[in-house]
């Protein structure tokens, strides 16, 4: 009678499972050799690109910044000139100062205003004298084709801002012409306007309120 | 399964076995990157770079790569080449990226590339599954072009707007405005559009196959 080890039970479920586990370990390895590949290829490119990452982020800050600040009248780089105050709601706002010779001759922050699918954020130049020197809209969700006008890529309506002030038009005409205000809404969106005169109406009030920090030297 | 011809990967991968109109994967993207042709011919090309470089890479280590993890080695491989592709772009080609940018994290969600490295780049040789990539993603560039055309023209009115912006001012020819803007049905751009849209397409090519005479062996996918 020949006598088979592996016919016993325990024995064959024993060789069964080493043989299982040297399999898991087989796998593990490889899959740990591609994670480590892969993670040294990627670490790489995070090296070559990072500069350059860096620079273009930059650029684009300053090019947003540029269109509500006018080159002409600053001679520093707003991007790192920042200043952080309290918003009306107590949270944290960041400034960006313009300066000329070292005088505040501008501040750019973002002021919020909500439309008609959710809030809306811009970006709001304002000059030493309260008045507006260029307002963007960095974010919104409103409707293409209807609210989406806010945007100097489908029209000039957000241009008409700049120069005005609290004060000119007077603060209750800072409304659109259906609530009784001054400026135009458009054919089909009116919440989308009021919002947005919400927000720069709100922006310049909060300069007004913070003015003398907002212009302070140091 | 033999490994098949060029013309055989070019036409399955462009035509017959399209991954969006024929298989109907990529659904995500091809809803939501499609509001234009310039944005469906960016998203495409982008997909596309991806998908080959994936194909190229698991076909190369196919051999290497057990049954068990091959999973995780496959998503770990996509997912490597889209931030490659996220990383490299945004620091040399950030013009381009300013318009693709937020979607390419994207790509990694699409299932076309996970489905091409599972029945294809794992059991082929590199040049194939190479072809196979750059063909199926060409064949989904250009069904998201066509949908992202159709939605374009009939809800804004234009045609490749801003595609210069993606292409480069050479390109500001390709521009066009097919009728005024406010004869656009604005919906066809919003979500429904996409949709329809995509339906419509996909029955347009079962019915020319069908005229061609190949519509019933061709009708859906074929084995992996």
């Amino acid at each position: 009678m020949t006598f088979d080890v592996k016919a016993i039970p325990l024995v064959a479920n024993f060789n069964q499972m080493m043989a299982q586990r040297e399999g898991a370990m087989v796998h593990g390895i490889i899959l740990g050799i591609f994670c480590l590949g892969f993670g040294i290829f990627l670490a790489l490119t995070e090296l070559a690109t990072h500069n350059s990452i860096a620079d273009r982020a930059m650029e684009d800050r300053q090019n947003s910044l540029g269109q509500v600040i006018p080159k002409t009248i600053h001679d520093n780089n707003p991007v790192l000139d920042t200043l952080t105050l309290k918003d009306d709601e107590g949270e944290d706002l960041l400034i960006y100062r313009a300066r000329q010779n070292g005088q505040v001759t501008g501040v750019a922050y973002e002021v919020h205003g909500s439309g008609y699918a959710g809030r809306m954020k811009f970006m709001l130049g304002v000059d030493a004298e309260g008045k507006v020197l260029g307002v963007r809209a960095l974010s919104h969700k409103e409707t293409p084709g209807l609210g989406d006008k806010i945007e100097t890529k489908k029209g000039d309506w957000i241009l008409q801002f700049v120069g005005l002030s609290i004060g000119n038009p007077p603060l209750e005409k800072w409304k659109v012409k259906k609530d009784g205000g001054k400026f135009d809404q458009f054919t089909g969106a009116t919440i989308t306007p009021r919002g947005t005169i919400n927000a720069i109406r709100s922006g310049l009030e909060f300069f007004a309120a913070n003015r003398a920090q907002l212009l302070e030297v140091k | 399964m033999a490994t098949p011809s060029y013309g055989r990967i070019a036409r399955d991968g462009l035509w017959d076995n399209n991954g969006v109109i024929a298989m109907l994967l990529g659904m995500c993207p091809t809803m939501a990157m499609t509001t234009s042709a310039t944005n469906g011919l960016g998203m495409g090309l982008a997909t596309a770079v991806v998908m080959a470089a994936s194909n190229f890479m698991v076909a190369a280590s196919r051999n290497y790569i057990t049954r068990e993890v091959r999973i995780p080695v496959y998503i770990l491989i996509v997912a490597a080449n889209v931030t490659f592709v996220d990383l490299t772009m945004n620091a040399w080609m950030h013009e381009l990226y300013k318009v693709l940018g937020l979607f390419i994290p994207l790509i990694v969600s699409n299932c076309l590339p996970l489905a091409r490295l599972e029945s294809f780049a794992s059991k082929e040789p590199v040049m194939p599954a190479l072809m196979d990539g750059i063909f199926m993603g060409l064949g989904f560039t250009l069904a998201l072009t066509l949908i992202g055309a159709i939605r374009e023209i009939t809800g804004a009115g234009t045609l490749f707007a801003d595609a210069s912006l993606l292409l480069g001012p050479a390109f500001k020819f390709m521009e066009m405005r097919i009728m005024p803007a406010d004869m656009g049905v604005l919906m066809m751009i919003l979500p429904p559009g996409g949709f329809l849209v995509t339906g419509f397409v996909v029955v347009g090519k079962r019915l020319i196959d069908i005229r061609t005479g190949k519509g019933i062996q061709m009708s859906g996918a074929h084995s992996v």
